[in-house]
């Protein structure tokens, strides 16, 4: 119970910054300070917090559930692809972004979009494919703090009260705070999470005996395979470094990357970037791998046993039987039950609030949400006029409270399979949005239409691989089963973990067509006037 | 040239990510835990921040800053 005492009081601190923030907002122009923090975020802050941004649960739980059933592959294939792609993004669009958001008053990247193409219902249908995309991950947000609550808490709070508990923190602290309550609980969750977290792998390593004889032992059992990449394609890997492309194309990333206050802030956030994403990765998959030892805990006893009946006789199975085997190898959860068993109370509590705090990094995606209904939306089709500023943003925060009781609803009820899937998608489906950006800010030939294909490719893609990994059910860990070979290659191929395009990932056919297709229809259509290339090249 | 420079080396270090020789080995253990494979990524992530510094003190874009100006009434 103490380390769910520690989580409500972190809980509590983290609803007062929010506060703190939205006392901090009196007197300035309200639509800036709610949405962007009046582009003021000083240097530490935005790179604690744009960093923060990026460790969403899927970081911290799911790297270390990867990395258990999958082995030291994940850094290579999440971690350090992320460390020289996503600040190499930041470093080239990030700071054009700013740049053209300081001086045109751009809140969100359509309104970079309707301008820079002189459009308006493409930059609508922008709009909806990203919110599409959005979506899942607040769900999954909620679905994590239910579980972290329930596991930290060794059963005692319930599923559904630690989601709505979290839902209601988080909801609470964007809605009065804005961007810049945001930012703060950010910067405040990750240096937690960094001291905390340093901390936990020592204890652990010497609970377990040390990681030296920890490693020895795995390197002399049957899952040594762990400690090597023997089992994943270099194609495979090779098509991660296409995913971080993703982290630009993001909304609530384009518009972190407008409350700077300085250009220079940028610079520490892209030096650094690389080495904050090891400082959390590396332990996390370190000891997703070294739980594969913990075999005295038995839930972990029981997911092994789980992963050797499937390997075994996985084939011989039917797909129902293979599912429930799958999710009871799920590893989401090991980290939590290696700071339960080796950690003392306090801090597994501590780090239970750390571990919450990445769960909690959906708040971001609701704030950007929240912030592109109210810009793209309500103020694009001439509510704001109409109503005028204040209204607007009182509609930004009803949006907050509507989009977090939709998330809970649908969280309390829906698998969390079917998001963790959607997520995979909106991985892939942001990626293939990069070259959208990219065109908007360095070709002056791109046009709209060569965005709307390029979006309307993008939706149907991920419709495409959503639809195909519904209908063709996934192989037992192994060869994958082929569906398509034309001229001897596996053209499409479905695998255990996904789907594989001639042995790529789909991200890397979505982004390279995504980008052909930018290219050849803002070949064929006319440029937009000009004037608005001027402003933007001249 | 600078340029030309700083692109080649942004393309040797993607590169340098397909460790393909490190493949299937999981010795040496450095620092007696950690296996060569994460090992060498965790360097990895060490030469994408030495990279970036580079970039950033080396191509720097200056001008952004010096170009943002009062805002233009007439955009969005």
């Amino acid at each position: 119970m103490i380390p769910a005492l520690i989580v409500c009081v972190y809980l509590a601190v983290v609803v007062y910054i929010g506060v703190f923030a939205f006392r901090q907002a009196k007197g300035k122009e309200e639509v800036e300070e709610y949405f962007l923090a009046s582009r003021s975020i000083g240097p530490f802050v935005f790179l604690m917090s744009l960093f923060g941004t990026n460790m969403t649960a899927f970081a911290i739980l799911g790297s270390s559930g990867h990395a258990f059933n999958n082995g030291i592959v994940t850094y290579g294939l999440m971690a350090s692809s992320s460390g020289l792609v996503i600040p190499l993004t930041i470093f080239l669009v990030g700071t054009r972004v700013w740049a053209l958001g300081k001086r045109y008053g751009f809140i969100t990247p359509v309104q970079l979009f309707r301008d820079r193409w002189e459009c308006s219902h493409i930059g609508t249908v922008v709009f909806v494919v990203q919110a599409v995309l959005l979506v899942p991950y607040i769900i999954i947000g909620v679905m994590g703090g239910g579980t972290t609550l329930h596991t930290v808490s060794g059963g005692l709070v319930p599923f559904w009260l630690g989601g709505a508990l979290v839902a209601l923190v988080v909801m609470t602290y964007v809605f009065f705070g804005g961007m810049r309550g945001t930012a703060l609980v950010n910067t405040f969750q990750t240096v937690l999470f960094l001291l905390f977290g340093s901390i936990a792998v020592v204890v652990i390593g010497y609970g377990m005996g040390g990681f030296s004889a920890s490693a020895e032992a795995l390197l002399g059992s049957p899952s040594a395979y762990l400690l090597t990449r023997e089992r994943v394609s270099p194609h495979y890997f090779f098509s991660y470094t296409f995913i971080p492309l993703s982290a630009i194309a993001f909304p609530h990333i384009t518009m972190f990357c407008l409350t700077a206050r300085r250009l220079v802030q940028f610079r520490k956030t892209v030096v650094f970037y690389p080495l904050c994403i090891m400082a959390i990765w590396l332990p996390c998959v370190f000891l997703g791998v070294m739980a594969n030892r913990a075999t005295d805990i038995p839930q972990i006893q029981d997911k092994l046993e789980a992963r050797k009946t499937l390997a075994v006789e996985g084939k011989n199975l039917g797909p129902e039987q293979q599912d429930e085997l799958r999710a009871r190898l799920d590893g989401d959860d090991v980290l939590l039950l290696l700071l339960q068993r080796y950690a003392p109370l306090w801090l597994a509590g501590l780090l239970g609030a750390g571990i919450m705090a990445a769960v909690m990094a959906t708040d971001s995606q609701i704030l950007a949400l929240s912030t592109m209904f109210a810009e793209d939306v309500f103020t694009h089709y001439g509510h704001k006029e109409r109503f005028g500023a204040h209204v607007q943003v009182q509609t930004g925060r009803a949006f907050v409270v509507a989009l977090t009781l939709v998330a809970y609803a649908i969280a309390m009820n829906a698998p969390e399979t079917i998001f963790s899937l959607a997520i995979q998608y909106a991985f892939t489906g942001f990626a293939a949005l990069s070259p959208l950006l990219i065109a908007a800010l360095f070709w002056r030939g791109s046009t709209k239409w060569g965005a709307l294909v390029s979006t309307l490719w993008v939706a149907a893609g991920v419709g495409a691989v959503a639809l195909f990994q519904a209908a063709v059910p996934a192989p037992p860990p192994g060869p994958p089963v082929v569906v398509a070979r034309v001229l001897g290659f596996d053209l499409l191929a479905r695998t255990a973990g996904g789907t594989a395009i001639l042995g790529f990932l789909p991200v890397v056919p979505m982004v390279l067509i995504s980008a052909l297709l930018m290219v050849v229809v803002s070949w064929l259509t006319p440029r937009p006037s000009p004037q608005t290339i001027s402003r933007y090249f001249e | 040239m600078k340029r030309s420079l700083l692109i080649l080396a942004v393309l040797v270090v993607y590169v340098l990510h397909q460790d393909l020789g490190l493949w299937r080995t999981a010795r040496p253990l450095v620092f007696g835990f950690l296996p060569i494979g994460l090992a060498y990524h965790a360097g990895f992530s060490v030469l994408a921040a030495l990279l970036m510094w580079l970039l950033v003190s080396q191509a720097w874009p200056k001008h952004l800053e010096r170009d943002v100006e009062p805002r233009n009434e007439d955009a969005p």
